[in-house]
């Protein structure tokens, strides 16, 4: 869409720090105790957004030793993977998985901006992901995730 | 708060990581025991994550020695918490940052300034995971354990025989789970079925507070 930059046109180029808050997308981070559920989630949410953006998304399945589980490591690691300055919205699915997120958020081990969001796990996932890429802000997207609660089947 | 040692010798960093040996060597003799009682109503892996997480902190501290009694607990609740792998990670990770970071930087530190940190981590743990007493968790072993340390060091007791009172009063906790309901965690899926087993992660505080009694009475604190 955006005609490559003319030298000279100042007008045209994005601001990369002021305007962050609204041309940096927030990032998801999808924490599940399997890593496969989670990497599964996540390409399922990334090919719902039929494209419109490139969504920082990034699973963290599986234990320390790669098995069912919750690794510090691997969420700490993929929040910053997918931190761009506009937020993470971190959802996970049971126990271990909330509780380790708690624990990181609660001492600061995550970048700044970044947040537990209560939500279902695969719809919420759906949610947060697609609001992500049509530009919502942090507290959109935890909405539309959160609102996934209200989607009944029957 | 008390200049005067309630007997024996202070805490500092040596003790704690006396105890840290000791909490170990007991999570590695009782690995089995732990993932057999978490088979019917958990996920079979507390005893194997409780040992690969105590395991990595040992080595850690051995590494890098902290030198303050809070700095080894910080240390050590932050590796349980990257090293664990399930619900235990955080909670006993969250209790033991707590508990290190009310001690602050202090080099020594007297019973009663543990007892009020340890209880300080108690509280985080039920912040964290939202459990209270009788719903079949760690909490119903680690309340009574830091109620009976305080009670007993108020009532005059030496640090040894307080911290044995707060290691008895964990084990009878531990005890009093089989017959509750679990009302957390995955156990709680089981609803009634969860019935008339005793709570791994009750258990595993019992060891941890047995460790702080026997670590005690070793160096005749």
């Amino acid at each position: 869409m955006t005609p490559p930059a003319a030298p000279g046109s100042p007008s045209r180029t994005p601001d990369p720090q002021g305007g962050a808050s609204s041309a940096a997308l927030v990032g998801v981070v999808l924490v599940s105790h399997s890593a496969s559920v989670a990497r599964s989630v996540a390409e399922l949410a990334a090919g719902l957004t039929g494209g419109a953006a490139e969504v920082p998304v990034a699973p963290a399945g599986g234990g320390p030793d790669g098995g069912l589980g919750t690794s510090s490591d691997l969420i700490a690691s993929a929040a910053r993977s997918v931190d761009r300055g506009a937020g993470v919205a971190v959802i996970a699915d049971l126990g271990s998985a909330v509780l380790t997120v708690k624990a990181l958020l609660a001492d600061d081990e995550l970048p700044s901006g970044s947040r537990l969001v209560d939500a279902p796990f695969l719809e919420g996932a759906v949610a947060a992901v697609v609001s992500a890429s049509a530009g919502a802000d942090i507290d959109a997207v935890a909405a539309a995730a959160g609102e996934a609660y209200d989607y009944r089947k029957t | 708060m008390n200049a005067l040692p309630q007997g024996g010798s202070p805490i500092d960093a040596a003790f704690v990581r006396r105890w840290l040996d000791a909490a170990t060597t007991a999570v590695d003799r009782e690995a089995a025991a732990l993932t057999q009682l978490d088979s019917p109503i958990g996920d079979a892996d507390h005893g194997t994550n409780m040992r690969r997480g105590f395991v990595a902190a040992r080595t850690a501290v051995e590494q890098e020695p902290p030198d303050t009694p809070g700095g080894v607990l910080v240390a050590v609740g932050r590796q349980l918490i990257s090293t664990v792998g399930g619900a235990s990670g955080p909670l006993y990770g969250t209790l033991l940052r707590r508990a290190g970071k009310a001690l602050g930087d202090e080099p020594t530190v007297t019973a009663a300034q543990l007892a009020d940190a340890l209880r300080a981590g108690v509280e985080g743990v039920g912040q964290l995971g939202g459990a209270a007493a009788g719903d079949k968790t760690m909490l119903d072993a680690l309340l009574p354990a830091v109620d009976a340390l305080a009670r007993a060091l108020d009532a005059g007791s030496d640090t040894a025989d307080a911290l044995a009172a707060a290691a008895a009063a964990a084990d009878e906790g531990a005890k009093a789970t089989t017959p509750m309901r679990a009302r957390k965690g995955r156990a709680s899926y089981l609803g009634e079925r969860s019935i008339g087993h005793q709570d791994p992660g009750a258990t595993s505080s019992a060891l941890l507070m047995t460790a702080f009694a026997d670590t005690a009475r070793e160096v005749g604190a």
